[in-house]
């Protein structure tokens, strides 16, 4: 019993001292119990396999510089020369997923600019302001699709009517389908705000009716036994 | 002598173990943490000899819309989908609309694009579908 623990500790912390130089990642490292109550490991004797968010992912640097973000190469010499990007998103408005940048707050409150047109920077969009309300089955608050935001970005072309057929009724959306890049999952969970338990209420926003309740599923509403 | 040439070997056989672990984690195993929407772009770049070019999503996103590359230039919504050649850049198609020396710098910059990990497979980094479907790292404590 003794001396698998003392193997367990002589390995940990092997790996540790191994692993904290070569990738200068301190947030793999598991985080005691003390440092999470603030305490010195003196006077708490809990062990480290009893932290809390054992299985959550450890939080990673949101906005890593080219040459420690993984997929750069850091013995290309120009990976040094781009710019990382939390110089660029320096005072902007923060959201708590994709890019941790409210990107339509950014450019409404002028913080951004972005060209409309590949050469002239004056060409404005073509900014169309239509609400679409989609009733949701679930209990879930209903959806409201904001035109103005994405037409700000993009061009009518661009979704209609290769991605969303432009009538009403005419579209199948599931969160299924988002969630495998299909529908709005085409821009969401790839460029634009990314579906996320934090990022429900971007979409469902409008509470259910006063008097709505949830339907009754088939199998409830043909019970003979009802 | 003999529990205590056991027990040495079992200390050494599990500081070696640590020791490959760590390594091959800290190499190999390293998560990426790239910019949500970084594209690598890797169809042709593996078998050409150059690093995968890696497409910042946000940088070019500060400074154009999107209409402009995915209605204009014609970029379809998917990675790796635009079949890019550097020969088409050159004729001033996809990244050569604008990275011709006159709205973006030219083409001589290889290493600016070709700037990814070697072998990194064509991937949209940090997008649902990589994370829920295909994920293209394992978690460090998998291996």
């Amino acid at each position: 019993m003794n001396k698998t623990i003392r193997k367990i500790a002589v390995a940990a912390g092997f790996a540790a001292a191994v692993v904290l130089p070569l990738s200068g990642m301190a947030a793999e490292v598991p985080v005691s119990s003390a440092e999470v109550t603030g305490s010195t490991p003196a006077q708490l004797k809990v062990s480290n396999a009893n932290v809390f968010n054992r299985l959550l992912k450890k939080e990673k640097d949101p906005n890593a510089a080219p040459w420690e973000d993984g997929i750069h190469d850091p013995e290309n010499e120009a990976t040094h020369a781009l710019q990382p990007p939390k110089v660029a998103y320096e005072g902007w408005p923060r959201t708590p997923f994709g890019n941790h940048v409210d990107w339509v707050k950014a450019l409404n409150d002028g913080l951004i600019n972005p060209r409309y047109d590949r050469v002239d920077p004056t060409v404005e969009p073509l900014v169309m302001d239509l609400d679409i309300v989609r009733p949701v089955r679930a209990s879930v608050p209903d959806v409201v699709f904001p035109h103005k935001p994405h037409t700000q970005w993009l061009h009518c072309s661009n979704c209609h009517p290769k991605i969303f057929i432009p009538q009403k009724g005419a579209n199948q959306i599931n969160m299924s389908a988002i969630l495998l890049g299909k529908k709005c999952g085409v821009c969401h969970g790839k460029v634009a705000f990314p579906i996320t338990t934090k990022s429900c209420k971007k979409c469902h926003s409008k509470p259910k009716p006063a008097d709505w309740k949830p339907p009754l599923s088939e199998a409830s509403v043909k019970n003979p036994w009802r | 002598m003999r529990n205590v040439t056991t027990r040495l070997t079992t200390w050494w056989r599990a500081a070696a173990l640590a020791l490959v672990a760590s390594v091959f984690w800290g190499v190999s195993m390293q998560p990426a943490q790239a910019e949500y929407g970084d594209v690598i772009i890797n169809n042709y770049s593996d078998a050409a000899g150059m690093r995968p070019a890696v497409f910042p999503h946000w940088y070019h996103r500060i400074r154009f819309r999107c209409k402009v590359c995915h209605a204009d230039l014609g970029f379809k919504f998917k990675a790796g989908g635009n079949k890019i050649t550097m020969a088409k850049i050159i004729d001033g198609k996809f990244c050569g609309a604008c990275h011709n020396g006159e709205i973006a710098w030219s083409v001589e910059n290889c290493g600016l694009c070709h700037s990814g990990k070697p072998g990194m497979p064509t991937q949209i980094h940090g997008s649902t579908v990589q994370r829920l479907v295909a994920p293209t790292y394992k978690p460090a404590d998998k291996k």
